[in-house]
C-alpha cells in the first residue's frame, strides 16, 4: 500500500471510531429514559410556598410518615425535608438586587432525584441507585454506613444516622420501617406511595398546593405544562446532575 | 521466621506491653462507638468525615512510598537500597493494615464491609480503593515474606518473585491515585475536586515516607546492630527532598488558582485553613505551624551541609513528616466540608473517644513494624544483645 | 516425638473442655425446644409450616429484595393468597406475638436477626379470622 492510502484508511477507521464513540455516550449516559417508563419529577411554587409564613406542614407529613427521627443535638440532626434561605439553596444565582420578599426567606429543599446523579456513582454497594422512573432510591439493608454518597451530594440532601434514631421518634408510625443507626438516609420520593397512584405525603399535605408532582416523560402532564410556559430554576445545574426539583421564582 | 518475633530483651517485650496497654484502650472505646453508633465522634451532619478518614489518607500515603526504595533497587540496580527494601515493605504492610482499620472503625455499619465485594461496582472509587489495598498488602506479604526468607537461607531470591516486585512499583503510585481520585472527582467538593490533588498526595507521600523510613532507620540503629551505612540515607534524603520541594510548589499552585480565580467557593476554603471563617479558626495555627514547619524542613534540605549532617538531617525529616501529618491528617478532609454545599460553616474537632481509637490503631501499625522488623534483623543476626 | 505424653494428654483436657457443651447436653437434661404460640385465627400462612420453618429467612430475604431493589410490592404465595411483601404489614399481622413466635425459637438457637431494629413490630392484638 503507499501512503496515501494508507493515511486515508487510518482516518476513516479513527472517525468511524470517534462517531460510534459519540454515538454511543448519550445511551450510556445515567438518564436514558427507559421507552415508554415515567420519570418522576416535582414544581414547586416559592410565592405560593411563601403565603404561608413558617408553615412546615409538608415536612411534618413527611418525617411522620417515614418514622423521621427528631434529634436534639443539631449536629446529629436527620432531615429529608426542610427549610434552607434562597441563598444558600441558590448558590449560583446572584441575588443582591433580586426581589427581596424571595431572596430574604427560606425554600424548600430536599433531594433532588438527579437525573445523572453523583451519589450514586459513589456508592461502594450500589445502595444507592436511579431507578427507571427517576427517583433515586435508598437500601438501607445494604448500606454500609460510608457516608461517600453524602460527601458527593453537591446539595447536602443526605443525612446519617449518628446515633440509634428510634427513641427520638415521637410517634411511630408501623407501616413504615424506621432506620437503624449507622446509615444514610434521604427523601425517596414516597416510593410506597407513588406506585399506588398516591402522591407523594409532602404534595398531600401541603395547604397552599404549592407543591406539583409529576411525570416528566408525559408530554400532556401537568407539570409538563407549567413548565412550558412559567420559567423554573433547578438547584446548581451547572454541575450537571440534572436535578429534577423545579422551582417557580 | 515467625518464632523470632518470640524471643526478645525486656526493652522489646515492655515496648510491645506499652503498645497493647493502648490498643486495650483504643478497642474499649471501639466497642463503645459500635454500640452507641459514630455520634460519639465529633463528626456532624455537614462534616462527615473526619479524622479516621483523614488518617487512613495521609498512611496510603506512607504505605506507597516503599516504592521509593524498592524502584531504585529493583529496576536501576541501586545497590546501597539493598539493606533498606524489607524496611519498605514492611513499614507498607504495617500502613496499609492501619488504612484498613481506618476505613473499618469510620464505617457506619462495619458488620456489612463484605458488601463491597458481594456487590461489586465498578463507577464506585472506593471498590477501587478496595481492590486497590487489598492487593497491595497481598503484594508486600509475598513479597518480604519470599525475599526474607531467600535471606535467612543464604540463597537468591527465586526468578518468579521478580516480576511481583515490578508490579508493585506501579501498584504503589495506584493505591494513593486512587485514593486521591476519590475525592477530585467530585464536583460537590470544589476544595477536593483539582486535577493536581492526586500529584499532591504523591509528592506529600514521597516525602514523608521516605522521612518516616530515615527516621525509623536511625532509630533501630541505635538499639541494635543493624547500620545500613551512610549512603541509602542519604540518597532518601534527597529523595524527601525533592519530594517535599514539588509538594510545596504544588501548594502554592493549588493557593494560586483559588485565590486568583476568586470564585468564592474556592476562596472559601482556603480562608477557613489560613485565616479562619466566620469564627472557626481551629485550624488555622495547626496550618502555619505545618507551613513554618514545611519552610524549615527545605532550608535544612536544600543546603546540602545541613542534609548530610545527621542531627539537622533528623529535625528536616521530623519537620517534613510533622508538616505533612497536618496539611494531610488534619488540614485536608475536614476543609472539604468546610463550608458545606449549604454554605454552612460547621467545626469540628476528634473527640476523646475518636482520638483514643486512632491511637489504638496506630499502637498496631507500631506493633506491626516492631514485630517485623524484629524479625527482618533476627534474621540478619543483627539484634543488639 | 518429645514430650509425647504431655501432648496427648493437653489434646485431651483441649477436647475435653472445648466439647463441654456437647457433654453437659449429653447428660444433663438442656433447654426444652420451644413450642411457638400461633395466636391467629388464620388457617393458611403464605406457605406450609414445614417450608416457612425450613425456608422464611429466605421467603423474607427474597420479599426485601423485591420491594426495596425491584419495586414489586405484592405477590402470590405458593398458597394462592395475595399479599404484600411486608413483615410488619402481612407476616406480623397474622403473627404479632413476636416474643412468644419469633423471639421462642431465635433465643433457643443464639440467632439475633437484625430485622426488628428498623422494621415496627406490632402491639400484639391477634388478628381475627376476616370470615
Amino acid at each position: 500500500m503507499n501512503q496515501g492510502r494508507r493515511s486515508f484508511l487510518k482516518t476513516a477507521a479513527l472517525g468511524a471510531l470517534g462517531a460510534a464513540a459519540t454515538h454511543a455516550l448519550p445511551a450510556a449516559a445515567e438518564g436514558a429514559k427507559a421507552a415508554g417508563g415515567r420519570r418522576w419529577a416535582m414544581l414547586i411554587d416559592t410565592r405560593k410556598c411563601l403565603e404561608k409564613k413558617g408553615c412546615m406542614k409538608c415536612a411534618e407529613a413527611c418525617h411522620e410518615a417515614h418514622n423521621v427521627p427528631a434529634l436534639p443535638n443539631p449536629r446529629h440532626e436527620v432531615k429529608w425535608i426542610w427549610k434552607e434561605g434562597f441563598r444558600q439553596a441558590f448558590p449560583d444565582q446572584e441575588a443582591e438586587y433580586f426581589d427581596e420578599t424571595l431572596t430574604t426567606s427560606k425554600v424548600l429543599v430536599f433531594c433532588n432525584h438527579c437525573d445523572r446523579p453523583p451519589c450514586v456513582r459513589v456508592c461502594p454497594t450500589q445502595a444507592t441507585w436511579r431507578r427507571s422512573d427517576g427517583i433515586v432510591m435508598m437500601d438501607w439493608h445494604r448500606c454500609i454506613g460510608c457516608r461517600y454518597c453524602v460527601a458527593a451530594c453537591p446539595y447536602g440532601s443526605r443525612s446519617f444516622n449518628w446515633v440509634d434514631p428510634r427513641p427520638h421518634i415521637a410517634q411511630l408510625t408501623p407501616d413504615y420501617p424506621t432506620r437503624t443507626r449507622g446509615v444514610v438516609e434521604k427523601c425517596t420520593f414516597c416510593d410506597e406511595r407513588v406506585p399506588e397512584g398516591r402522591p407523594p405525603a409532602c404534595v398531600e399535605a401541603c395547604e397552599a398546593k404549592a407543591l406539583m408532582f409529576g411525570d416528566l416523560a408525559d408530554p400532556a402532564s401537568e407539570i409538563r405544562g407549567v413548565l412550558r410556559t412559567r420559567f423554573a430554576v433547578r438547584r446548581r445545574p451547572g454541575l450537571g446532575t440534572h436535578p429534577e426539583i423545579f422551582y417557580l421564582v | 521466621m515467625l518464632e523470632k518475633a518470640l524471643v526478645g530483651n525486656r526493652s522489646y517485650w515492655g515496648w510491645l506491653a506499652v503498645l497493647a496497654g493502648i490498643i486495650a484502650v483504643g478497642a474499649f472505646f471501639y466497642l463503645r462507638q459500635f454500640s452507641v453508633g459514630l455520634g460519639i465522634t465529633g463528626l456532624s451532619r455537614d462534616v462527615t468525615w473526619g479524622f479516621y478518614i483523614a488518617q487512613f489518607t495521609f498512611l496510603v500515603g506512607v504505605a506507597a512510598s516503599a516504592v521509593m526504595v524498592v524502584l531504585p533497587y529493583y529496576l536501576h540496580n541501586y545497590k546501597a537500597f539493598g539493606k533498606m527494601t524489607i524496611l519498605g515493605e514492611f513499614l507498607a504492610i504495617a500502613a496499609v493494615i492501619m488504612c484498613m482499620l481506618f476505613i473499618f472503625v469510620d464505617m457506619g455499619q462495619p458488620t456489612r464491609v463484605l458488601n463491597v465485594i458481594f456487590h461489586p461496582t465498578p463507577k464506585s472509587l472506593m471498590f477501587w480503593d478496595m481492590v486497590s489495598l487489598s492487593g497491595y498488602l497481598v503484594l508486600n506479604v509475598l513479597i518480604s515474606h519470599v525475599t526474607l526468607d531467600a535471606e535467612r537461607k543464604g540463597i537468591a531470591p527465586p526468578k518468579w518473585i521478580k516480576p511481583i516486585i515490578i508490579l508493585s512499583i506501579p501498584w504503589a503510585i495506584s493505591i494513593h491515585t486512587v485514593t486521591a481520585f476519590l475525592y477530585s472527582g467530585l464536583a460537590a467538593r470544589p476544595f477536593w475536586m483539582t486535577a493536581v490533588l492526586a500529584p499532591r498526595f504523591l509528592a506529600s507521600a514521597f516525602a514523608a515516607g521516605p522521612a518516616l523510613l530515615i527516621l525509623m532507620t536511625l532509630l533501630i540503629r541505635k538499639l541494635t546492630r543493624f547500620d545500613p551505612g551512610k549512603e541509602p540515607l542519604q540518597r532518601l534524603a534527597v529523595i524527601v527532598t525533592y519530594a517535599m520541594t514539588i509538594n510545596v510548589f504544588l501548594i502554592l499552585m493549588e493557593l494560586f488558582t483559588g485565590l486568583y480565580s476568586a470564585i468564592p467557593e474556592h476562596v472559601a476554603h482556603f480562608q477557613f485553613l489560613y485565616l479562619g471563617l466566620e469564627g472557626n479558626t481551629a485550624l488555622v495555627p495547626w496550618m502555619w505551624t505545618s507551613v513554618a514547619l514545611s519552610v524549615v524542613a527545605l532550608v535544612l534540605l536544600l543546603n546540602p551541609r545541613t542534609r548530610v549532617n545527621e542531627p539537622t538531617m533528623v529535625m528536616a525529616c521530623v519537620a517534613v513528616f510533622v508538616s505533612i501529618w497536618i496539611d494531610k491528617g488534619l488540614g485536608m478532609v475536614v476543609t472539604g466540608f468546610v463550608p458545606s454545599p449549604l454554605g454552612h460553616v460547621t467545626s469540628y474537632w476528634p473527640t476523646l473517644p475518636e482520638v483514643a481509637i486512632s491511637l489504638g490503631i496506630y499502637a498496631i501499625g507500631a506493633l506491626v513494624i516492631t514485630v517485623f522488623y524484629h524479625i527482618a534483623l533476627a534474621v540478619r543476626g543483627e539484634i543488639a544483645h | 516425638m518429645y514430650d509425647g505424653g504431655k501432648i496427648l494428654a493437653g489434646i485431651a483436657v483441649f477436647l475435653l473442655v472445648v466439647l463441654l457443651p456437647v457433654w453437659h447436653n449429653a447428660f444433663v437434661a438442656s433447654a426444652p425446644r420451644p413450642e411457638v404460640k400461633i395466636v391467629t385465627q388464620e388457617k393458611q400462612c403464605v406457605d406450609s409450616a414445614a417450608a416457612m420453618r425450613a425456608t422464611h429467612m429466605n421467603v423474607l430475604d427474597q420479599w426485601r429484595d423485591a420491594v426495596v431493589r425491584d419495586g414489586i410490592r405484592t405477590t402470590v404465595t405458593p398458597t394462592g393468597m395475595h399479599v404484600s411483601m411486608s413483615l410488619t404489614k402481612t407476616c406480623m399481622s397474622c403473627h404479632p406475638n413476636k416474643k412468644e413466635f419469633c423471639d421462642a425459637c431465635h433465643n433457643y438457637l443464639a440467632v439475633s436477626p437484625t430485622c426488628w431494629q428498623c422494621h415496627v413490630e406490632p402491639r400484639p392484638e391477634p388478628k381475627e379470622s376476616s370470615s
